[in-house]
C-alpha cells in the first residue's frame, strides 16, 4: 500500500509522457482513460489491490505486457547474478573472518578490517569501471559486459560473463559478512568451551570450526539476510554498467519512462524476495542453534 | 579534547576539512565555470591543454588538469564544483533524516499509545531497500536538489526512528528521569531537557554513517540518470556522461570516482573513530 501512494501521489503525468510532446490533450485524455488513470485515487487503489491478491500486478504502460510476465522475462539475470555474488561473498567472508578473529589484532585482522571499511566506502559503480578497466581491457582476460544465458552460449561463456559483476557485488558483501563473522567469533572464542576444548587438546581447526564457528552461526546467518537489501540496490547499479538485461535494468527504465506498474511490480517483487529470504533466515535458527524452538 | 585523540578523527576530519576547503575555493583553484564548453577541446587526454569559450564569447586558453569530455568541457572544474554539491547533499539529507527522525524516535518512546502504529509504519518503508526507494521518489518528484535531498533521506529516518526510540526507552527509566517525573515536570520538557541531550553522541556516530551514505546514493541516483539534471556538476553526473566514453578515456569516470570514494571513505573513518570516543558500548558490539 505504501509503494502505490508514493508514486501514485508524485507529480508526473505518465499519460503525458507516453503521449509525447507533439500530443494534444485529447490525445492524452484518451490515453488517460485507457489506462484507468481518470478514476478517484481510492478507486484506483481497491482495483490495484484486488488484483496483487489474485497474482496480477497489472499491465505495464510502456512495454504493453503484464507486469509479472515482464518480471518472469528479465528474473534469470538478476537471478543468476544474485546468486554467484551470494556464494562468492559467503566463500570468501566467513574464512576471512574467522581467521581475523583467530588472529585477533594481528596484520591480517587489522588489513581485513581496513579493507572493510574501504569496501563500504568505494560505490559500487567506480568499483565496476576499475575492475572492467584492469581485468577486461589492460588484461583482456573477460569480456567488458553484456549477458549470455546458459540455454544459449554453455555454461562457460555464461560464467565469463557473470563473474565480473558478481566480483564487483560480492565485494561491500563480503566487507559486511566478514566484519560481524569476526565479531562473532572473538564473541565465541572467549568463551569458557573454548578453552576446555583447547586443554583437551583438540586440533585448532576443529576448535575454530566445529566449537567456535558453528556457536558464532546465528549473527552471520542474520547479517547474510540484512545484507540482501545492499545486494538488491547494488544489482540496481551493477546490471546497468554491465548491460545486463535484469530486474535491475527494468526498474531503472521503467523509473525513466515513468510506468508506475512496473516500478509498483519491482519493488513489491524485490520488498518480496527481501522480507521471504529474512523469514527463511529466522526459520534457519533453528538448525543453526538447537536452543531456539519456534 | 579526547576526540582529537583518535587517529581516526584526526584522519577522516582531516581530509573533510581539506574537501571543504576545496568546495569553497572551487572558482580560485585554477577552474573555469563547470558550465563552459568548446567544441575545440573535446576530449582532451588529462594535463593538455586547449582553449575554452566563455560566456563573454572570448577565447581563453586554458590547461585541461583532468583532461576535458565529449562536449568540450574541464573535467577538472567539474569535479571540483561536485565536491560542493555531494558534500551538501550529503550534509543536507543526513540532517533532515536525522531531524525527522529524533522527533518521530521520541514520541514513539514517550507516547505509548503511538508507539505501535508509527514502527509498523517504520518497519514498511525498512522493508524496502533504501536505494529503491530513493530511485522510486526522485523520479517521480522531477529531481531537484531539494527533491534529492529529501528522497535520499527518507529511507533512514526508520533507522534513526527505531535508534531514539531504543535510546529513550532505556533512559526513561534512569533514576534521575523517576525524579523528574515525579517532581511533576511536564512530558514535553522531560522529553527535550531530560532525554534528548542525552542520546547526542549516538545520533552524531549514526548521523556520520547517514551523511556518507547520502553522498554515495546521490551519486548512484545521478549516475543511472534519475538524479539531479545533468546541468549541475556532480561526480555521479560526470560520471554518467563519461561512461560512454570509458574505453577510450576512463579519465572522465576516474577523476570524478576517486573523490567520490575518498569522500566517503573519509566520512566512514570519521564515523569509526567518533563511535570508538563517544560511544564504547557500540563500538564493542560491531
Amino acid at each position: 500500500m505504501l509503494v502505490f501512494l508514493l508514486l501514485r501521489l508524485t507529480p508526473g503525468d505518465p499519460a503525458a509522457i507516453l503521449a509525447g510532446d507533439a500530443a494534444t490533450s485529447e490525445q492524452i485524455a484518451a490515453i488517460r482513460a485507457s489506462l484507468g488513470l481518470d478514476r478517484p485515487l481510492l478507486a484506483q487503489f481497491a482495483i490495484w489491490m484486488g488484483k496483487l491478491l489474485s497474482g496480477d500486478l497489472g499491465q505495464s504502460y510502456y512495454f504493453r505486457i503484464d507486469v509479472a510476465t515482464l518480471i518472469a522475462q528479465r528474473l534469470e539475470p538478476t537471478f543468476a547474478l544474485a546468486a554467484l555474488t551470494i556464494l562468492v561473498a559467503v566463500l570468501v567472508s566467513i574464512p576471512l573472518g574467522v581467521l581475523a578473529a583467530w588472529r585477533f589484532g594481528g596484520w591480517f585482522d587489522r588489513a581485513l578490517m581496513g579493507f572493510s571499511v574501504m569496501g563500504f566506502s568505494v560505490p559500487v559503480f567506480v568499483l565496476a569501471y576499475l575492475l572492467i578497466w584492469l581485468l577486461s581491457l589492460k588484461l583482456e582476460w573477460l569480456p567488458v559486459q553484456g549477458y549470455v544465458r546458459i540455454s544459449e552460449g554453455g555454461i562457460v561463456l555464461f560464467l565469463k560473463h557473470l563473474i565480473l559483476p558478481s566480483i564487483t557485488l560480492s565485494v561491500i558483501y563480503i566487507a559486511l559478512i566478514a566484519r560481524v563473522t569476526r565479531a562473532s567469533m572473538l564473541e565465541a572464542l572467549g568463551e569458557d568451551y573454548i578453552r576446555t576444548a583447547r586443554a583437551k587438546g583438540l586440533p585448532e581447526m576443529r576448535v575454530l570450526v566445529r566449537h567456535a564457528l558453528a556457536n558464532a552461526a546465528v549473527p552471520i546467518a542474520t547479517v547474510i539476510g540484512i545484507g540482501v537489501a545492499i545486494l538488491i540496490g547494488g544489482v540496481v547499479v551493477t546490471e546497468s554498467v554491465y548491460a545486463i538485461p535484469g530486474l535491475g535494468r527494468l526498474t531503472v527504465d521503467a523509473v525513466l519512462a515513468r510506468d508506475f506498474p512496473t516500478i509498483q511490480g519491482v519493488i513489491l517483487f524485490f520488498s518480496f524476495v527481501y522480507v521471504a529470504v529474512n523469514l527463511l533466515i529466522d526459520l534457519s535458527y533453528v538448525f543453526l542453534d538447537p536452543r531456539i524452538r519456534y | 579534547m579526547r576526540l582529537l585523540g583518535n587517529w581516526s578523527v584526526r584522519i577522516g576530519g582531516s581530509v573533510l576539512v581539506l574537501l571543504l576547503a576545496l568546495a569553497a575555493t572551487a572558482p580560485w583553484l585554477g577552474t573555469v565555470d563547470p558550465t563552459l564548453f568548446d567544441a575545440a577541446s573535446r576530449d582532451l587526454r588529462p594535463g593538455e591543454s586547449g582553449e575554452i569559450l566563455t560566456l563573454d564569447g572570448e577565447t581563453l586558453r586554458h590547461r585541461f588538469l583532468m583532461g576535458s569530455d565529449s562536449f568540450g568541457r574541464d573535467i577538472y572544474s567539474r569535479v571540483l564544483y561536485g565536491t560542493r554539491v555531494s558534500l551538501a547533499v550529503g550534509l543536507a539529507s543526513a540532517l533532515a533524516a536525522l531531524a525527522i527522525g529524533v522527533v518521530l524516535g521520541l514520541l514513539a518512546g514517550y507516547l505509548r499509545w503511538l508507539d505501535g502504529p508509527l514502527m509498523r509504519v517504520m518497519d514498511g518503508i525498512m522493508a524496502i531497500p533504501a536505494v529503491l526507494i530513493a530511485i522510486a521518489l526522485v523520479a517521480l518528484w522531477r529531481a531537484s536538489l531539494p527533491t534529492v535531498i529529501v528522497a535520499i533521506a527518507i529511507p533512514e529516518i526508520p533507522r534513526v526512528t527505531r535508534l531514539v526510540r531504543a535510546l529513550v526507552l532505556s533512559i526513561r527509566e534512569e533514576p534521575y528521569v523517576e525524579a523528574a517525573v515525579a517532581l511533576g515536570t511536564p512530558a514535553r520538557k522531560i522529553m527535550f531537557g531530560h532525554i534528548l541531550p542525552n542520546t547526542v553522541a549516538p545520533l552524531l556516530v549514526q548521523g556520520t554513517y547517514i551523511c556518507a551514505f547520502a553522498i554515495l546514493l546521490e551519486s548512484i541516483l545521478s549516475f543511472l540518470g534519475v538524479g539531479l539534471p545533468p546541468d549541475i556538476p556532480t561526480w555521479g553526473n560526470i560520471m554518467a556522461e563519461g561512461r560512454v566514453q570509458f574505453v577510450a578515456y576512463p579519465h572522465n569516470v576516474f577523476f570524478p570516482g576517486i573523490f567520490l570514494a575518498v569522500t566517503v571513505l573519509a566520512v566512514n573513518i570519521l564515523g569509526d573513530g567518533l563511535r570508538d570516543t563517544l560511544d564504547p558500548k557500540m563500538a564493542k558490539r560491531v
